[in-house]
Formats: structure tokens, sequence, C-alpha cells
């Protein structure tokens, strides 16, 4: 099992070869990146106080795409001030006012949508079919969803009366850039918060160009403020003391960290974390859509995905034939170069990543899992890793229990449903799972037991902006999208 | 034991087989279409789709004389440009005659519809003679009907038994079997009757979607529902069963996400006219346009490939 070679005897086998080779299928829109990108801090772009910057890559290719500015605690500290210059009059902005910013903030992102789209890939190694049919989209569509709120606040908790916040600090992570941007952006701002925002080191740019896109919707000066750097200028946005609420989206290590820096404050808080899901494939199931599910569900995005369907729990009879199907399906999963239209896995987000991804296979293989993967060709340069996946793993695996973030799936076996949910919820996190059955009582009864945010029923890594998403236990506490994500930028009296 | 109900037999099947969810399967073949297929790989693509077509005229007006031009059409698609011919013609069983003699020696395969296509609806006994005479005017393929009242009613046994008396009648003839998706209405249904089909047939032989004569014909969910049947059947018992769609493929676009499909779900053994086909008559027109779009940088006028589509 360990050997791919092995897995494409001839015979019985099927052959998935070289006979019909596509040729590259670039994508070839102008992504429109400037050399050097500054802080957006009062509605204009301002060279960082600090006087440094950081190089952003191209994780495909490690070569240079951009420098990024460096914010120091000063100019985290011009950010909020800035922003709670604004607040006053954006807050006072009558809703239907304030939608109509987000609306136009939405169409101009579709306006520019596949610019967007190649930057995104070119800065965070996702391939360009999910920047361009996935990250995009729904970025414009959480702006349209809650520009349409903007003017109906008073519809969100019914018989009490919603205000804003004040000035809210946000931490966004780099797998999803933009898209984890449009999740914290569009509630705050259509409750009439403004905004002091952080994007990932590795991923700047597409925050950047939308401040582009806020310049053009003539968003007043200071209500959205980006400054961009690594941990320390996180820990500045996170701990300021302007700051009302503080919402964060990534490790859990790094959220407890944050909940430390500000115990003892009155500040907000809202927790979007780590994630080990357990994607739960019952007998009865349709098996070939179940193998679908667990492709889209782990490898979706190289695995970059908090929720990520990680731990694939399968019910003994049919474990072989689940297991033999998804190892064909992922010889024809097609790993390289993001920017190829045909690409389905890209590159990993970053070198630390990649170390990190192949530190926890190492254990898988050491603590006694079979590993298999793709015999797929990786580029020479850049970060990449196979869609891989490990079989007879248990509870007490390390690659069971710790979140890989990569194109790496854990399989464990159950033959009873009781056993399923036990395994499902004996983890840390709690912030998704999947059911694949064919009986609706089943999945049903699954829903209650599993203690996490988002139960997927014969699906998964699906969203939608009217859709609540948040996590159990360590996965962290507080919803994005729909009414409930609202009322977290709010107070409610 | 012995089906007490249709309900029962269709419930046993359906437990051996394994279900077909909609939503997943449209979700997966909507990623076929998504693929992006360039120079070289588009080429190879629109020549292999054209070495696979089964061009077909299916009409109660069709003459020797229209015969003749379609089999001529078949083995020389198009003047100035270098292409494979087509795999075969198909005809009712009438024609085979003329078709035969058309097609001559160029190795373009002569397919006749038979066994009261397309509702099935006529005696046993009628249907294989119509299969017995395709044979003797020079059918090299036989496409056939399925009993779909048999099935939905569950009586599994009769549908298998009438496919094994064609196939016999068939002689050293390929038999392609049509099961008319769009009347067994479900991708279960689908699944099932591909099983049923397959677990008759000969290595080499074909199960189809569709007559061309109802409203829903060959989509890529349903073929992608029957190439995973042959993939599974395969994967078990060895036996390498065949795949045409037909009906409602008209654009080279589309034959491009049928052959995707097959490439990442069968692989690259089925690739190639012995295993998979294509019924369709305004398909190959498109093809041509394509190729020699892409062998002179523009598109042709659609007059200038013989036989416009319409007519056929």
């Amino acid at each position: 099992m360990a050997t791919p070679n092995k897995n494409a005897a001839p015979g019985r086998g099927l052959i998935f070869g070289d006979l019909w080779e596509f040729d590259p299928a670039p994508e070839t829109a102008d992504p429109r990146l400037k050399a050097r990108y500054d802080l957006f801090i009062g509605g204009a772009f301002v060279r960082p106080r600090s006087g440094r910057t950081f190089d952003t890559i191209n994780p495909a290719t490690e070569g240079k795409l951009a420098e990024i500015s460096l914010a120091g605690a000063a100019d985290v500290d011009l950010a909020y001030r800035a922003a709670a210059r604004a607040f006053p009059s954006w807050s006072a902005l009558h809703g239907r006012e304030r939608g109509k910013y987000l609306f136009r903030i939405a169409r101009l992102l579709q306006d520019r949508a596949r610019e967007f789209a190649v930057a995104e890939t070119l800065d965070g190694g996702k391939p360009i079919k999910e920047s361009r049919d996935f990250d995009v989209p729904m970025a414009a569509a959480h702006f349209f969803y809650h520009a349409g709120w903007a003017d109906k606040l008073e519809y969100v908790a019914p018989g009490r009366r919603v205000a804003p916040l004040g000035v809210v600090g946000q931490v966004i992570p780099w797998n999803f850039p933009l898209l984890m941007l449009a999740w914290k952006l569009a509630p705050a701002l259509a409750m009439g918060n403004c905004v002091v925002l952080k994007p990932a080191e590795t991923t700047s740019i597409t925050a950047m160009k939308l401040c582009e896109i806020l310049q053009d919707a003539e968003l007043p000066p200071g209500v959205v403020n980006i400054v961009t750097g690594a941990g320390e200028t996180g820990a500045a946005v996170m701990g300021h003391p302007l700051a009302a609420k503080v919402a964060f989206t990534g490790s859990t290590e790094v959220g407890k960290a944050i909940m430390r820096q500000i115990a003892g404050t009155d500040k907000k808080m809202t927790m979007e974390l780590g994630g080990k899901a357990a994607n739960i494939i019952f007998d009865d199931a349709p098996i070939d859509q179940a193998v679908e599910g667990i492709v889209n569900a782990i490898f979706f995005n190289q695995g970059h995905v908090c929720c990520a369907g990680s731990r694939l729990l399968v019910q003994e009879s049919v474990a072989d034939r689940v297991v033999a199907k998804l190892k064909s399906r992922i010889r024809v999963l097609r790993v390289g170069d993001p920017l190829d239209k045909n690409t389905d896995l890209g590159a990993i987000n970053s070198r630390e990543q990649l170390a990190t991804i192949r530190r926890l296979v190492a254990s898988g293989v050491r603590e006694g899992a079979a590993l298999y993967q793709s015999p797929c060709v990786l580029p020479q340069k850049g970060f990449f890793f196979p869609p891989s996946l490990f079989t007879g793993v248990t509870q007490s695996h390390r690659i069971a229990r710790e979140e890989i973030f990569g194109p790496v799936l854990s399989i464990l076996t159950f033959r009873t449903v009781d056993e399923a949910v036990e395994k499902a919820n004996n983890t840390a996190y709690g912030l998704s799972a999947g059911v694949w059955t064919d009986k609706g009582s089943r999945i049903l009864k699954m829903s209650t037991e599993l203690k996490a945010g988002v139960v997927w029923a014969n699906t998964f890594n699906r969203f939608d902006p009217s859709s609540p998403f948040g996590g159990y236990k360590e996965s962290g506490f507080g919803r994005e999208g729909g009414r409930q994500g609202l009322l977290d930028y709010a107070s409610t009296t | 034991m012995p089906p007490r109900s249709s309900h029962a037999a269709h419930a046993r099947l359906l437990d051996e087989v394994g279900s077909v969810d909609q939503v997943g399967i449209e979700e997966r073949v909507a990623k076929f279409t998504t693929r992006s297929v360039k120079k070289e790989a588009k080429i190879w693509g629109l020549k292999t789709a054209l070495s696979m077509t089964d061009l077909t005229t299916l009409e109660g007006k069709d003459t020797p004389g229209k015969i003749e031009s379609l089999c001529r059409k078949a083995i020389h698609p198009h003047e100035g440009l270098v292409t494979p011919t087509v795999a075969a013609v198909c005809v009712y069983p009438s024609m085979v005659r003329h078709a035969k003699a058309g097609v001559g020696a160029s190795g373009v395969k002569v397919a006749s519809v038979a066994t009261a296509f397309p509702s099935g609806q006529t005696h046993l006994k009628t249907r294989l003679a119509e299969v017995r005479g395709a044979v003797a005017d020079g059918a090299d393929e036989i496409d056939m009907v399925i009993n779909r009242g048999a099935f939905l009613a569950g009586d599994f046994a009769q549908m298998e038994d009438e496919i094994s008396e064609v196939l016999e009648a068939c002689g050293a003839a390929t038999l392609k079997v049509i099961l008319e998706v769009s009347e067994l209405e479900t991708f279960d249904n689908i699944r099932k009757a591909s099983f049923i089909a397959m677990g008759v047939l000969r290595p080499g032989d074909f199960i189809k979607t569709s007559t061309g004569k109802t409203t829903l014909n060959a989509t890529l969910a349903n073929n992608q529902v029957m190439i995973e049947a042959i993939r599974d059947f395969y994967l078990d018992t060895g036996i390498a069963i065949g795949m045409k769609p037909a009906g409602g493929i008209k654009t080279a676009k589309q034959s491009l996400h049928f052959l995707i499909a097959v490439k990442e779900t069968l692989g690259d053994a089925w690739l190639n006219k012995k295993r998979y086909r294509f019924g369709a008559s305004s398909l190959l027109n498109d093809l041509l346009r394509q190729l020699e779009k892409e062998r002179t940088g523009a598109y042709q006028a659609p007059y200038s490939f013989s036989d416009a589509s319409e007519s056929y």
C-alpha cells in the first residue's frame, strides 16, 4: 500500500496515463500588482512609520511578487485613531446608505473578478479554478448579503434594539485571504462598526487590492483600515485599547494566545480556530458520490481549510471499496501550476506550512499507519505536496488528532452508529462534520449528536453567506454569516 | 429467492449495486466542464471524438440516396482535412443493405437499430427476426432497446432473457444495449439497468444511453452513472464493456466534456472507438468546423461543410 506503483497493476486495473495529456491552459488576466503596497489608513495609502517592509512571494515559484509594509505599533495606533474618528458619522449613517457602499464594493469586486482571482492564486498558491469559481464570487456574495441587511437591522433581533460596537480589530488567515476578509468586513460594516484589519503576512495582496475598491466606492475615510505584517502586528491589532471587539480566524494556538493577551479587558471576542473534522461514510451511502465528497472535503484548497474533512470515518463493511475508489480518484487529481485552469491542487501556501505537513506525515508513517500518495509528478520549484491518505489510523495517532492543514487524509473505520459518533466527537475540535447515508433519519440523529458547528449531509465544504459558520470546543466561538454572525458585531438592548 | 414484488426486486438489486446521489453526480460532472483543453490536446480530442462517432440517420424519410450520401460523409468527412473515418453509420434495418454497399471496404462499420426501435413494443419473435434480418443484410453492430416495462415492473429475468436472445441472434455482430434513460427516470434505475445488461453482454459489447427519440437523451450525468457502472463491473469481473452516449450531443465542446469524463473515470483504455462511441449526427460537422478552425485559425461558414446539420 505504501508503494503507489503496485496500485497501478495492469490487468484489471484502470490506466490513468498520458494518452491524452492536456496542454497548459494558464489564466492570462493581468493581476495588476504594484511593486510595493503601503498601509491603508484613513482612506489613503500611507508608508509605514516603522519604515520596514517584507517580501511576499508566489509559493508556486518562490519568486517575489511585491513588497508589503510592516506595520508597527505606531501604525496600528494610527489606524485605530482613524477608525475611531470615522465611527460617529459612519454609525449614525442610515443603514440604507451604508448598504449602498456595500453594494458598490460587491459590484466593483465582481467587475474585477478575474484580476482578483489571478492575484489571489499568485499570492496564495490556490488553483485558479477555486479562486475564480469560489473565493472571489463568495467574497462578493458576502458583501451583497450584508448590504441587504444594512437597512433591515431592526429585524435582526426581534424585540431588541441593536447598535454597533465601535471599532473592531480583525485578524484573518492565509487560506482564503479575500473571502475571510469579506466574512469579517461585511457584517462589521453593515452593522455600523469601523474596522482595523490585518491580513496574514503571506497573503496581503488581495486585501490591499480591495482597498483600491474601497477608494473607488468612496467609502468614508477611516471606516476600514488595513495594516499588514506578521504576528507582532496582529498582537498590536488585537490588544489595542480602542478595540471594542476583536475577531480572529486562524490556529487554535494563536487564538489561545490572543485570549490570554486580552483577558481582563472588556473586549468582545469571536474566534474561528482549527478543526479536525470527521467525515462519516455509512455503508448505505452512494459510494461514488461519497468518494467525491471525501475529495472535496480534504483536497479543496490543498487541505488548507479549517473545516476540512481530514478524518474519514468509514463503516467497516464498505471500507475496502471506499479506499480503493478513493485511491483511483486521487490518481486523476492534477497537481501543479496554480494558474493552470486544469489544476486541482495548487501550491502549499508557504515553506513553513510544507514543513509542518511533512513533519506530521512522517509521524504518521513512524506510528505505523499506511501511506498512499498519488503518483503525480510535482513541479521542481515551489511548495507542493501530493494528495495523500493514511489507512490503518487509530484515534491515538497524531495524524488523527492534530490539524495537518494539508492534503492529507487519515482514514479510520467504525462498525456502529454509536461508535462513529464517539470517534467523531473524540477530538479537541468541533468545527464541522460530514455524514453520508441514504437514510434521512440517521442524518438527523447524527446532526444532533455530533459536536460540530456545521454538519454537512451528503455533501461537504458548502458555504452560503446566510448560513452561520463557527465552532464548538477548541474550534472557537461566535458565528460568521447569517443573522447570528451579524449579531456578533452588535450590542443588543 | 424469486421477487415477491417489483419493489422487493428493485430494492434487492439496488442494495447489491449501490445507489446514486443526484446532487453528487451533477457536482462531479460539472467539474468536467471546467477543464480547459487547448492546442494539441484539443486536436487529439476532436479527432478522437470524430473517430468514435456513429453517424446516424433514423428517420421515416430516409432513402437509399440519403444513406449513400451519409456513407460518403462517414468515409470522407471533409475535403482538405486529414481525419480518421467515423466509427460507423447507424441506420434502420431496411437501410442496412444500402449502407453496407456505401461503406464498402472503408472500415466504417454498419450499425443497425433493431428490436422495434425505439419503443421495443412488439413480440419478441418479431424483434429477434428484425435482428437476424439486419445481421443477414450485413450489419456489423446491432443497437437494441431494452424492455423498459419489464425492468420497471421488476421482472429483471425477462429483461436479461431478452437481451441474451438478441445477443444470440447477433452472432458475431457487436451488440449495443439501449437503456433509454429518460424512461428509467432515476439515476438509481440507470445504474441498476446497466448492471443487468452488462451481466449478459460479451466483452466489447456496449451499453447505450438512449434512442434519441425521447425528450431527454445523453447527458454528462447519465453518462457518468453508466461509465461508473462499467468501471465497477470491470474491476469486479474483468469484463470490459463499451459505452455509447447518444442523442443531444451536438457540439464539439460537449463531446470533449464526455471524453474528459471517460479519461478521468475509466482511464486511457476506454479512449478509443472499440470502447466508446458517440451516437450523433450534427456533432460531426461541429467537430469538423472546430478542426478546420484549429488548422486555419478561422471559423468557416456552416455551408462550407457538406450535409449541414439540419438535414440529419
